[in-house]
């Protein structure tokens, strides 16, 4: 699938709930489903700066592609990386590089987190896209 | 059932703010420890200086200047009654405690030298730590820490030991932030005066509690921030013994500091105005004077036993939700709860009960010193004022069980 077509998954799924409660359960969820960084990538150097809870994310490429795993040490932070983490894994740098991820408005994530997690979720985007372009760069 | 004197409902109408809603529920403010809502009273304070007598102080001879004079002056009055204090040029008003503390420390520079010795408390703020490892490293003095007992009360004994002649000053807050820790003052300022030590007490958090008589406790210096008792953010008072704030240097230059100024030497005012550089927060310090005259209209001692109230009936209920620790269990404490469920990350809760309509605080509340001590991120902390509810602590407990079940 293409990073449009897992943000669109995405979109329909969070569409299904009424209300930001059952949203947040989902949210949930997600986290807790998330494949798990392993030990040794829970490292200082892998945290991203600017989010108010700890988040570590591990790049590595797997042939042409880039796989992503990533923790964080509070749930609901841990989902919205998740959430990161499915339309990006997996993926081309330069198609990481390229996506847009008006998806995450959509599915109205941003509006209703605080403006710290708010700030945090700009971080994580940066940070995928950052790793996106230090692999780009390798591929070539 | 809880008792009290006050009329709580006819309080909770004098904030305009406890009317609205959040994320469609009715507000539950419970993060009175951050800053303190404001009630109609001095609202109406600040918006009578604006829409009548808003002018510069102290220089103009027109009316309106006078006016806000005047009042700026009869505020500065006021704070003096209620804290106590000898001589109303005792009271600096500055922009707050962190602006307060940071005046002494700047100050000191002069007064200590290499191997003098700084003692501060292990619960304090990073607005308490900060400007004193600034002072030791401008001057080469050793800053040490009394330690605290698990239970959040700083152990004495330690205390006691770490005094002696090489001590110059020591820092403590009046009560912890983090931890609602109220601190035994009096002893910890008798204790340093016997070595010769003068003593900072930073009264942030418990001004809105506590009223303290600052002559009877002979401290040294005290520091209030306006904002978290009913008053505007950006204001708030240094209280100094004359003979500390004649000794200490301004800590800024510019406007009502100077008494004669030309190219070759300049003159400072005297008190209080010496540390009152530039045009002050004149609206500012006038609405603290109408807090004061607020809260003092209810009643600190009303105020207190209801807040204890509160504040045993929202631990005794926290503590019926599974896995909740609370951090801070000292015999003497405020209003204020920092707690945390196991295998659940503070700022998760915090979020949730957001969404009910509940605010409460979440994180390190700036003093991470006492996070790494306990050995945690952070907590989440409910801290109640005398206009919060059984039933505000009812939803709290409530929603803090709907997050435990959603976030485990």
């Amino acid at each position: 699938m293409t990073i449009k077509e897992i943000q669109e998954e995405i979109i329909d799924e969070f569409s299904m709930f009424d209300d930001w409660m059952q949203r947040y359960e989902y949210m949930i969820e997600l986290g807790k489903s998330l494949p798990l960084i392993e030990e040794q990538y829970k490292t200082d150097d892998n945290l991203i700066k600017g989010c108010q809870s700890k988040v570590w994310v591990h790049a590595e490429l797997d042939g042409d592609k880039l796989v992503f795993t990533a923790d964080s040490d509070a749930i609901i932070t841990k989902g919205i990386i998740a959430i990161l983490v499915r339309a990006f894994s997996n993926q081309k740098p330069q198609d990481i590089i390229d996506a847009d991820t008006q998806y995450i408005d959509e599915i109205g994530l941003k509006e209703h987190l605080s403006p710290t997690r708010a700030n945090g979720l700009v971080s994580m985007i940066k940070q995928l896209k950052l790793y996106a372009v230090a692999y780009q760069t390798q591929l070539k | 059932m809880i008792e009290t004197t006050l009329d709580i409902p006819a309080i909770r109408k004098d904030f305009p703010i406890l009317q609205r809603e959040v994320n469609g529920q009715p507000l539950v403010y419970l993060d009175n420890a951050a800053t303190s809502q404001t009630p109609q009273q001095v609202i109406d304070a600040i918006v009578d200086y604006y829409q009548r007598y808003n002018a510069n102080i102290h220089r103009g001879v027109h009316t309106l200047s006078q006016e806000a004079t005047d009042a700026y002056e009869a505020a500065r009055q006021k704070i003096q009654k209620h804290f106590n204090i000898a001589h109303p040029y005792e009271v600096i008003l500055t922009s707050g405690t962190t602006d307060s503390i940071n005046l002494v420390a700047n100050g000191f520079t002069s007064f200590l030298k290499e191997g003098d010795e700084i003692l501060v408390s292990a619960m304090e703020h990073h607005s308490n730590i900060v400007p004193w490892q600034m002072l030791c490293e401008r001057t080469g003095a050793v800053l040490k820490v009394i330690p605290m007992s698990l239970e959040g009360e700083l152990i004495m004994d330690e205390y006691h030991n770490l005094l002696s002649n090489k001590t110059k000053l020591v820092f403590c807050n009046h009560v912890s932030n983090a931890l609602g820790t109220i601190n035994p003052i009096k002893d910890i300022i008798d204790a340093a005066h016997k070595v010769g030590a003068s003593v900072l007490v930073d009264g942030a958090q418990a001004a809105a509690h506590i009223k303290a008589d600052l002559q009877a406790l002979d401290v040294d210096f005290y520091t209030v921030s306006a904002h978290k008792m009913c008053g505007p953010t950006g204001v708030g008072i240094l209280y100094g013994k004359e003979e500390w704030l004649k000794k200490l240097p301004p800590y800024q230059g510019g406007g009502e500091m100077i008494a004669e100024v030309t190219f070759e030497k300049t003159t400072y005012a005297d008190l209080p105005h010496k540390f009152e550089a530039g045009t002050p927060n004149i609206c500012g310090g006038i609405a603290f004077g109408a807090a004061l005259d607020y809260m003092n209209s209810i009643g600190f001692e009303a105020i207190d036993q209801y807040e204890d109230e509160l504040l045993n009936y929202a631990t005794e209920q926290l503590l019926t939700i599974d896995g909740l620790k609370i951090y801070g269990t000292a015999a003497h404490k405020t209003s204020v709860i920092s707690f945390n469920i196991e295998g659940i990350h503070p700022y998760d809760i915090g979020t949730i009960v957001d969404k009910l309509g509940i605010a409460v605080r979440t994180g390190h509340h700036c003093a991470q010193p006492i996070m790494d001590f306990y050995k945690i991120p952070g907590t989440v902390r409910a801290s109640f004022s005398f206009y919060n509810t059984k039933d505000e602590v009812d939803k709290l407990v409530e929603g803090v069980r709907r997050a435990r079940n959603m976030l485990l």
